[in-house]
């Protein structure tokens, strides 16, 4: 498996960590419940997911991934923070 | 059941080999059973068998999406040991490790169970250290654990790397004597045989595609082969939990399910004559088959999968591994190369529980350490089944753990599923 970086270009899954799911937290104030059950409970998809991944051993992005968990297929890879990827299109312009 | 003995088989050598009768029966699914256990991998053989044997509940079916022992149960590398630490942990796996040592008996079934030791190997003070602490829990506990020195390391395992410039300098090892390596088939095969013989029936090919409700209950699954009613219907899944569970109405689960690779060399004249691990720079163990061939493996992949095929990133690290330990494996040949689909669960300890949903029986959450447990596992989900409540050796096994702050977490790692 491959992904696209979005700073570093197409690059090996060994230079990658899954970093878990894409999930909305708890508000910091919600009561203990919510928050037990965003630290350890998941989804469990099967087919398309949205992950995040870091780019440890490159450019250190913090990326969003939507890949296929049955077939490894990744459909797109973007920064997990979209203000990163407004910026870096500025600076390359 | 036919019994197996010495004289079966003089005989039957005598005789042309004609008087064997069938291991077990590949049934037609019925309408109804008292418990339906649903995976025909070695836990859920285990279950019915101990279902039959312990709680005399024989109106039982086994639910196979395929051919029974064709998943993780004929994918693993066959280690068996006892030595985790935690309470809760150490008790249950001790257990299992004393199911096994009278299981062929048991069963009547050479399951090839060979007690070789297990050596786990350290390369300084501090790993010397936290083995020490787990082994002498072990001792604590009524189990067997024993330090070893470098020379007597090197005299049991010449075939280490013992030159003065090796990668990773062997300080010594933590051996567990009772530990080993069995047959995964003849398990799978023993457990169906002995399960069978006590009236459990096994059906291939009998997908479980949803669950049939009345009142909020589970009655029953809808299969590939129709409807089966059950007033107890028992999970037993791992790679699969997930998706089925969900369809139950468990919807999210303390687990993700990732991939594990494991490798087996062309067959060799005995040379490795323990189970070796090592977690230096990651996890690494090898035992030779009674084939002649080494079976090893390391870490998961790290990212959620179902795919049953790793990647290359973990193909070449564990070759890595096996080389800085032992160079003249580089000569060996790879002769397969294969994954497993896992449930690995939030604290790497795993769930042997009753559900919020009545009726449902939930098994899973083995991380990459199932097939030492499949004879405990069995046997506590039975009691569970049975019973309606966990047997004290389970307890620590319940699916609401977390809300509790009772993790079981071994490998001190978090709740972050790649790293048990």
């Amino acid at each position: 498996m491959r992904l696209a970086c979005p700073f570093c270009g197409l690059r090996d899954e060994g230079e990658f960590a899954y970093e878990g799911p894409v999930m909305d937290w708890p508000a910091l104030d919600a009561r203990p419940a919510k928050w037990v059950d965003a630290v350890y409970l998941r989804d469990q998809p099967r087919g398309e997911t949205r992950e995040l991944w870091r780019h440890h051993l490159g450019c250190g992005s913090l990326l969003e991934v939507v890949r296929n968990n049955v077939t490894h297929e990744v459909a797109s890879v973007g920064h997990a923070d979209p203000a990163e990827t407004r910026a870096l299109k500025v600076r390359v312009r | 059941m036919q019994p197996y003995s010495a004289l079966s088989v003089i005989w039957n050598g005598l005789t042309g080999q004609r008087d064997w009768s069938r291991q077990w029966r590949d049934r037609e699914p019925k309408s109804a059973y008292d418990v339906i256990v649903v995976g025909g991998g070695g836990h859920g053989l285990a279950t019915a068998y101990y279902l039959a044997k312990n709680h005399g509940i024989r109106r039982v079916a086994v639910l196979e999406r395929g051919l029974i022992g064709q998943g993780n149960a004929g994918r693993n590398t066959t280690i068996v040991r006892s030595n985790y630490m935690l309470p809760g942990n150490r008790e249950f796996y001790e257990h299992t490790l004393k199911l096994w040592e009278g299981l062929s008996h048991d069963l009547n079934y050479n399951l090839m169970f060979s007690q070789r030791g297990h050596m786990a190997l350290h390369f300084d003070p501090a790993g010397r250290d936290a083995f020490a602490r787990r082994y002498n829990t072990l001792r604590m506990t009524g189990s067997d654990g024993r330090w070893l020195r470098r020379d007597e390391v090197r005299a049991r395992a010449p075939y280490l790397n013992w030159s003065p410039d090796a990668r990773f300098p062997i300080e010594g090892a933590f051996v567990q004597e009772r530990a080993g390596t069995a047959r995964h088939d003849a398990l799978v095969w023993g457990l169906a045989r002995a399960a069978d013989a006590r009236g459990v029936q096994i059906v291939q090919n009998c997908e479980v595609t949803g669950f049939i409700r009345e009142a909020g209950e589970i009655v029953g699954v809808e299969t590939s082969r129709g409807e089966i009613r059950a007033p107890k219907v028992a999970l037993c899944v791992a790679g699969s939990t997930g998706p089925l569970a969900a369809r139950a109405g468990l919807k999210k689960l303390p687990l993700e399910t990732h991939k594990l690779q494991a490798f087996v060399t062309e067959p060799l004249k005995p040379i490795v004559h323990t189970v070796v691990s090592s977690a230096q720079e990651g996890l690494f163990y090898l035992s030779q088959s009674d084939k002649g061939g080494l079976v090893f493996g390391g870490e998961i992949d790290g990212h959620p999968s179902y795919a049953q095929r790793g990647g290359p990133r973990i193909y070449s690290e564990v070759m890595e591994k096996a080389v800085a330990l032992m160079p003249w494996i580089s000569r060996v040949r790879i002769l397969r190369q294969w994954a497993g689909v896992m449930d690995m669960s939030m604290d790497g300890a795993p769930f042997i529980s009753t559900t919020r949903v009545p009726g449902l029986y939930f098994n899973a959450g083995w991380n990459y350490g199932g097939f030492k447990a499949t004879p405990a596992s069995g046997w506590c989900y039975a009691h569970t089944i049975a019973k309606d409540e966990p047997h004290e050796l389970n307890a620590a096994f319940s699916l609401d753990r977390f809300a509790r702050g009772a993790m079981l977490d071994e490998e001190a790692s978090g709740p972050t599923p790649r790293l048990h």
